[in-house]
């Protein structure tokens, strides 16, 4: 945990009983979970545990079936239209795929924030745009369109945009996924650069374990929609829950079950586990 | 037993029926939402120092109308000549080939332009509109968008709306007068009337109303086009078969929805 973060560090993030639905089928089995300022949580978890789904609750693309969720103290369901516009100024998201917009170049992305929620001049916004190329170690790349760039750039990209209007919290949704070590080290460094340098809060959604012991405050594991466990790298290294030492050993469920239990399952036949002989 | 298969039918009938209708309403509803939000935007908008940009309607505005013109012009002026032709031949029959700029002149102002037009920027620009936006859609741009506090109703759907409203009319209007042009010139050839005559009885034959009636269909055919782009581009699944699927099925319903406006419109309006 970084040295300045304590229980009494004012919360960036509250989510209280948080329950969400996909039509029929129930996602979040009522979430408790939070992030303290200046604190870098990951959320971890397989393949449809919820981790992404949380996120975008979260960033308020999904509409909840019930819970309250506060970001920066306020209420988000109690926004209107103005109130959600303020605190996505001091919100910014990195998205998996960058999203940046394929009709502008790099740097008209970078300063489209600037120039829908400020009135600083155009010279102003190329900038301010620049910096933050900077500080991804971008720099010269503005006049590029994004299909110009490489996957990791196109990262960084998304990640210059998202820290534009020096956001008070950062989400990156798999920020690593689908880079190669190196390249995918260099974002977990900018990640806690980030971090260092602007105090903000950071929300990582991954499932790269290394990636998630190097940045990680503290990590939340997802499960099916329940939050396994929360705390930090070496609480959730130690902890002796069978199902998070699975996930922490890249086992599947699959791979758990006996070979008869795994054939029952895809042909749907019934199962009666062998009696073991007794010794 | 031998009923079951047939109160089967009946119901599998019934439950499509039921499943369209819902469709249908849901999609109507649809286009409410956005016709309001789009309202409210541009309205509400710059009280909220959010107003809609101008340099984006401009910009759709030469994408839509101004980009279309050599085509709109092209295919005008062929579809005046080609309603000469056809005048001229069918009204010989009767001795009454020098009525032909009646025929024209009606049908060009009051139906034709705004059809061909219509049906051109439907092809055109409808389905640039929502391979545009599904694209958006699956590369989360238009998530970007709405976290970053941008509503996407104002930032992509009220320029293009706006700049549709204003091109698709003034188009059809350029599209009256290249056909009612071509047309005159292909009469003046076959008819020997001078091209001062035909512009004479031409302004003589048609009233402000049957003008008004042409660009009044292609206001509506503007707001069919956009919103069903919109609606179609938004409800994207997959990838880039996907896009595929909502831009022919954007295409093939607005044109459906251009044509059977326009009979309405006519059946309405003559009554």
């Amino acid at each position: 945990m970084s040295p300045e973060l304590s229980e009494d560090t004012p919360l960036a993030i509250e989510v209280t009983d948080l329950v969400t639905h996909y039509g029929e089928r129930q996602i979040l089995n009522g979430i408790d979970f939070d992030v303290r300022e200046g604190e870098i949580m990951v959320i971890m978890g397989g393949s449809g545990s919820g981790k992404s789904t949380l996120m975008r609750h979260l960033l308020s693309l999904e509409q909840a079936t019930s819970g309250t969720k506060k970001l920066l103290s306020q209420d988000v369901n109690k926004l209107d239209i103005k109130g959600r516009t303020e605190l996505s100024k001091k919100i910014g998201v990195a998205f998996q795929s960058g999203a940046l917009f394929s009709s502008m170049t790099v740097g008209e992305n970078i300063m489209l924030p600037l120039a829908e929620h400020t009135k600083l001049d155009k010279q102003t916004q190329q900038i301010m745009a620049r910096m933050k190329l900077e500080v991804v170690d971008l720099a010269g790349f503005e006049d590029l369109m994004p299909s110009e760039l490489s996957g990791g750039m196109i990262k960084r990209a998304a990640m210059a945009r998202a820290i534009i209007m020096d956001p008070r919290i950062l989400f990156c949704d798999e920020p690593s996924a689908g880079l190669d070590p190196v390249v995918a080290s260099a974002l977990d460094d900018l990640i806690l650069k980030l971090r260092d340098a602007m105090q903000m809060s950071i929300v990582v959604v991954t499932h790269e374990l290394d990636s998630a012991f190097k940045i990680a405050d503290r990590i939340t594991v997802l499960d099916r929609g329940d939050i396994l466990a929360c705390g930090t790298v070496e609480e959730i290294r130690s902890s002796s829950n069978e199902r998070i030492q699975n996930i922490l050993n890249r086992r599947t469920e699959e791979e758990l079950l006996d070979g008869d239990e795994y054939l029952a399952r895809l042909t749907g036949a019934d199962y009666e586990p062998e009696e073991s002989a007794p010794l | 037993m031998a009923s079951e298969p047939n109160s089967n039918s009946l119901v599998n009938f019934t439950e499509k029926v039921g499943r369209g209708t819902i469709g249908a309403i849901e999609t109507f509803g649809h286009w409410g939402v956005l016709i309001g939000e789009s309202l409210y935007w541009l309205f509400r908008g710059p009280t909220l120092k959010q107003p809609v940009r101008a340099n984006a309607v401009v910009f759709q505005m030469m994408e839509i109308g101004v980009r279309a013109i050599p085509i709109v012009a092209l295919l005008s002026a062929t579809i005046g000549i080609m309603l000469a032709i056809q005048g001229i031949h069918t009204l010989r029959t009767f001795g009454a080939e020098s009525r032909v700029v009646v025929g024209i002149s009606l049908s060009v102002v009051r139906e034709f332009s705004a059809l061909i037009t219509g049906i051109l920027v439907a092809g055109r620009s409808g389905s640039a509109l929502a391979a545009r936006l599904s694209t958006m859609q699956i590369n989360q741009e238009i998530d970007a968008l709405k976290v970053m506090g941008i509503d996407p109703v104002r930032y992509l759907v009220v320029p293009a709306l706006l700049a549709m409203m204003v091109m698709l009319p003034a188009l059809t209007f350029l599209s009256d007068l290249v056909a009612l042009y071509a047309a005159g010139l292909f009469v003046s050839v076959d008819l020997g009337i001078s091209q001062a005559a035909y512009w004479n009885q031409t302004i003589e034959i048609l009233s402000l109303g049957d003008l008004w009636h042409g660009l009044g269909k292609a206001a509506i055919f503007a707001l069919l086009i956009t919103l069903i782009g919109i609606v179609n581009g938004a409800s994207v699944t997959g990838g880039a078969e996907g896009v595929g699927k909502v831009t022919t099925r954007a295409v093939v319903q607005a044109i459906s929805a251009i044509v059977v406006t326009d009979m309405l419109f006519a059946f309405v309006v003559t009554r």
